[in-house]
C-alpha cells in the first residue's frame, strides 16, 4: 500500500478523519436523547437475536400439526401458524435477516451515493448532467416495483436482494452529497488548495470528503431503515430471501395462508410491530445525527 | 411557456422512458431459456409455429436488431401473451388500469386536500398540541408499511367493522339495479381507499407544513397581519399560494410513493388493478404480464411527472423565462 508519500498522507488523513468522526458520534450520542432511545431499542433487538436459542425452546423449523393457529398462550407466547410453528420463535429469528439486509444494503447505498455525489458535484458538466439524470430517474420511478421485477428475474437469494436494494436506493445520498460539494467548491480554501497545485483527487479526499462524511453517515443510517422496509415489502410481494426467516415472510405467510382474512391477529400484528419498531429506532438515530451534524456548514468537521 | 423548458423536460421524460424500456429489455433477456418459449409457454406449439414466432420477434437476428424490434412492438402496444391468462398482455392491462385509476385518483385528491388542510393548520399553530399530534401521526403514517396498515384495517374489519376486504364486488351476486352495483363497489372500495389516503396523506402534510413554516416567516405575511387581514385569508389565500411551488417540486417523489402505495394496497385487498397484477404475475411467474405491468406503471409515473413539471411552469413565471 506504500506506493508513495501521497497515498500515505491520504491514509493518515483518513485515519484522523475516522477517529474524529467516532469521537464526534460518541459525544453526540451522550447529549442527544433521541439517538439514545434509538440505540437502546436496537441493542434490545441485538440481544434478542444473539440469545434467540436461549430465549425460546423451539427452533424455527419445528412444526406441530396438532397445534395449528393457536392463539397466544403460555406455551406459545405469540401463538402458532398454519404449520404449528411457534410464532414467537419465528419473529425473534427474523431480526437477524433484517439487520443483515439493512446494514449491507445501506453500505452499498452509501458508497455509490458518496462517489456519485462527489464526482457529480465536483466535476460538473456532462458527467454531472448524466449522473443527475440517473438520480432523477431513480427518484421518480416507484422503486419497489422495479425491485420486484428485478428480484423475480435475477433470483431471490439474500445476496441478490441486498444488491437490488443497495443499487436502487443511493439517489437521495448522492443528491445531498452533491449539493454540499457544490457549495463547498466556492469556498476560498478549496480555491487556495487548487492554486497551490493540489490535484483533484487530493482536494476531493483531503478537503471535500471530510465535510460530506457527517451527512453521509446520517443519511446512511436513514437508508438502513429504508432498506429494512424495502426488504419486507419485497418479500411480502413474493420476492426475496424465502429461505431465511424475516418479518416480510411471516406477513406473506399470514396473508397467503388465509390467516389474515380469518382475522388471526397474532399472526399479523407482531411481525409488523417488530419491523416498524426497529425501522423507527434506526430513523430516530438517523434524524438525530442529521440534526446534530448540520449539513450546510462545512466547518463543523474540517477543524484540523 | 418557454420552449427550452418544454423541450428539456420532454427530452428528459423521453430519456426516462427509453431507460425503462432498455432496463426491461435487458432484464427479461436475463431469464433462462428462449424468450419465445417463455412468452408462449405452451407445449402444443409445433416447431414450425415456434420458428414463425422466433421470426416474428426477430430472435434469429442479432441482439441489437432484436432490441429495435422489441422497441417497435412495445410502442405499437404489442406486449406479448400472458402465460397465465392466455390473452394479450395489453388487453389485460387496459382492463385493469381502469380499476387502478378508480382507486388511485380519488384517494390522491382526498389525501392532498387533507394534507394541505392539516399541514397549514399545523404550521400556523407551530409547536402546539395540534401540531404535535398532526406531525407525529403524519410521520408514522408516512413510514408505516402500506400492506401492513391495510392488513390492520382488514383485521379491524373482520373483527369489528364487517366491511368487505377482498376484490371489487361480491361474487355470484346479481344486481337488480345500477344503484345496487354502485353500492357494492363503494363498500368494497372503502378500506383500500382509506389505506391509500392514509399512507399518502402523511407525506403531503409534512411537505405542506414544512413549506408553510418557511412562508409564514416571510415579511409580506407579517405585513398582512399588521394590515389586519383575517387569518384564514392570510393562511389559505396568500400563504398557500406560495406553498404551492415547493409542494409541486416535491410532487414527483410523491407520485412514485403514491404509486408504490397503490401497488401494495391493491395487493393486500385483492383489488383487481395493475398493482395487483404485479403480485399475481410474480406468483404465477408470468413474465410477459410482469413486464407489461411494470412498463405501464413506470411510464405513467414518468408522464405524470412531466405533467406536474409543466404545471409548475405554468404557475411559476420564473421557469418560463
Amino acid at each position: 500500500m506504500t506506493t508513495g508519500g501521497s497515498s500515505n498522507r491520504f491514509a493518515t488523513s483518513l485515519t484522523v478523519l475516522a477517529k474524529d468522526m467516532l469521537w464526534e458520534i460518541v459525544s453526540i450520542t451522550r447529549r442527544n436523547s433521541s439517538i439514545k432511545i434509538g440505540l437502546t431499542i436496537i441493542l434490545v433487538y441485538i440481544v434478542l437475536t444473539a440469545l434467540a436459542p436461549y430465549i425460546t425452546s423451539y427452533r424455527p423449523e419445528d412444526t406441530d400439526p396438532s397445534s395449528i393457529f393457536q392463539p397466544p398462550n403460555s406455551k406459545h407466547w405469540f401463538g402458532t401458524d398454519e404449520m404449528g410453528r411457534d410464532l414467537f420463535t419465528l419473529n425473534i429469528y427474523s431480526i437477524k435477516t433484517s439487520l443483515i439486509v439493512g446494514l449491507s444494503a445501506a453500505a452499498i447505498t452509501a458508497i455509490i451515493g458518496l462517489v456519485v455525489g462527489l464526482i457529480s458535484g465536483y466535476y460538473g458538466g456532462l458527467v454531472d448532467e448524466v449522473l443527475m439524470q440517473v438520480v432523477n430517474f431513480l427518484l421518480t420511478i416507484p422503486s419497489i416495483v422495479l425491485m420486484i421485477v428485478i428480484g423475480s428475474i435475477i433470483g431471490s437469494g439474500i445476496a441478490s436482494v441486498i444488491l437490488i436494494i443497495g443499487l436502487l436506493n443511493w439517489s437521495p445520498i448522492a443528491r445531498v452529497v452533491r449539493s454540499i460539494v457544490l457549495s463547498l467548491k466556492e469556498w476560498a480554501y478549496i480555491e487556495a488548495a487548487r492554486s497551490l497545485g493540489a490535484s483533484n483527487s487530493w482536494i476531493i479526499i483531503r478537503h471535500i470528503l471530510p465535510a460530506v462524511i457527517p451527512v453521509t453517515i446520517a443519511n446512511t443510517v436513514l437508508s438502513v431503515s429504508t432498506a429494512i422496509f424495502s426488504h419486507a415489502a419485497l418479500v411480502f410481494m413474493g420476492v426475496g430471501s424465502i429461505g431465511d426467516w424475516n418479518w416480510g415472510l411471516i406477513l406473506y405467510n399470514a396473508y397467503t395462508s388465509g390467516a389474515l382474512a380469518a382475522g388471526i391477529w397474532w399472526y399479523f400484528i407482531p411481525p409488523g410491530t417488530m419491523l416498524v419498531a426497529l425501522a423507527y429506532s434506526i430513523m430516530l438515530i438517523g434524524n438525530g445525527l442529521e440534526k446534530e451534524f448540520n449539513p450546510r456548514l462545512p466547518q463543523t468537521s474540517s477543524q484540523h | 411557456m418557454n420552449t427550452t423548458f418544454l423541450t428539456r423536460r420532454a427530452f428528459s421524460s423521453v430519456l426516462s422512458i427509453f431507460i425503462l424500456l432498455s432496463i426491461s429489455f435487458i432484464l427479461f433477456r436475463l431469464l433462462p431459456g428462449d424468450p419465445i418459449s417463455l412468452m408462449f409457454r405452451d407445449p402444443r406449439l409445433t416447431q414450425d409455429q415456434l420458428a414463425y414466432l422466433r421470426e416474428k420477434f426477430g430472435l434469429n437476428k442479432p441482439l441489437w436488431e432484436q432490441y429495435f424490434i422489441y422497441l417497435w412492438n412495445t410502442v405499437r402496444g404489442d406486449l406479448g401473451i400472458s402465460f397465465y391468462y392466455k390473452q394479450p398482455v395489453t388487453e389485460i392491462l387496459l382492463e385493469r388500469i381502469v380499476n387502478t385509476l378508480m382507486l388511485l385518483i380519488p384517494a390522491t385528491i382526498v389525501s392532498i386536500l387533507l394534507g394541505v388542510l392539516t399541514g397549514v393548520v399545523s404550521a400556523w399553530r407551530h409547536g402546539s398540541l395540534v401540531d404535535k399530534v398532526v406531525s407525529g401521526s403524519a410521520l408514522v403514517l408516512y413510514t408505516l408499511p402500506t400492506y401492513w396498515l391495510g392488513g390492520l384495517l382488514i383485521l379491524a374489519s373482520i373483527n369489528y367493522l364487517h366491511l368487505p376486504v377482498t376484490g371489487m364486488r361480491d361474487y355470484g351476486v346479481h344486481y337488480s339495479s345500477m344503484l345496487e352495483h354502485l353500492y357494492d363497489l363503494a363498500s368494497h372500495m372503502i378500506l383500500p381507499f382509506i389505506t391509500l389516503v392514509l399512507v399518502n396523506y402523511g407525506g403531503f402534510t409534512l411537505l405542506v407544513r414544512a413549506s408553510m413554516l418557511d412562508v409564514l416567516g416571510e415579511d409580506y405575511i407579517r405585513t398582512y397581519y399588521a394590515v389586519g387581514f383575517r387569518e384564514g385569508r392570510i393562511l389559505f389565500k396568500y400563504g398557500l399560494k406560495n406553498v404551492m411551488l415547493p409542494t409541486l417540486t416535491a410532487i414527483s417523489i410523491a407520485i412514485a410513493t403514491s404509486v408504490s402505495g397503490a401497488v401494495l394496497t391493491e395487493t393486500i385487498f385483492t383489488w383487481p388493478g395493475v398493482g395487483r397484477l404485479i403480485y399475481e404475475a410474480v406468483y404465477n411467474r408470468d413474465y410477459p404480464l410482469l413486464q407489461g405491468a411494470f412498463l405501464v406503471i413506470a411510464v405513467s409515473v414518468v408522464l405524470a411527472n412531466l405533467i406536474a413539471d409543466l404545471l409548475y411552469g405554468l404557475i411559476d413565471p420564473r421557469v418560463r423565462t
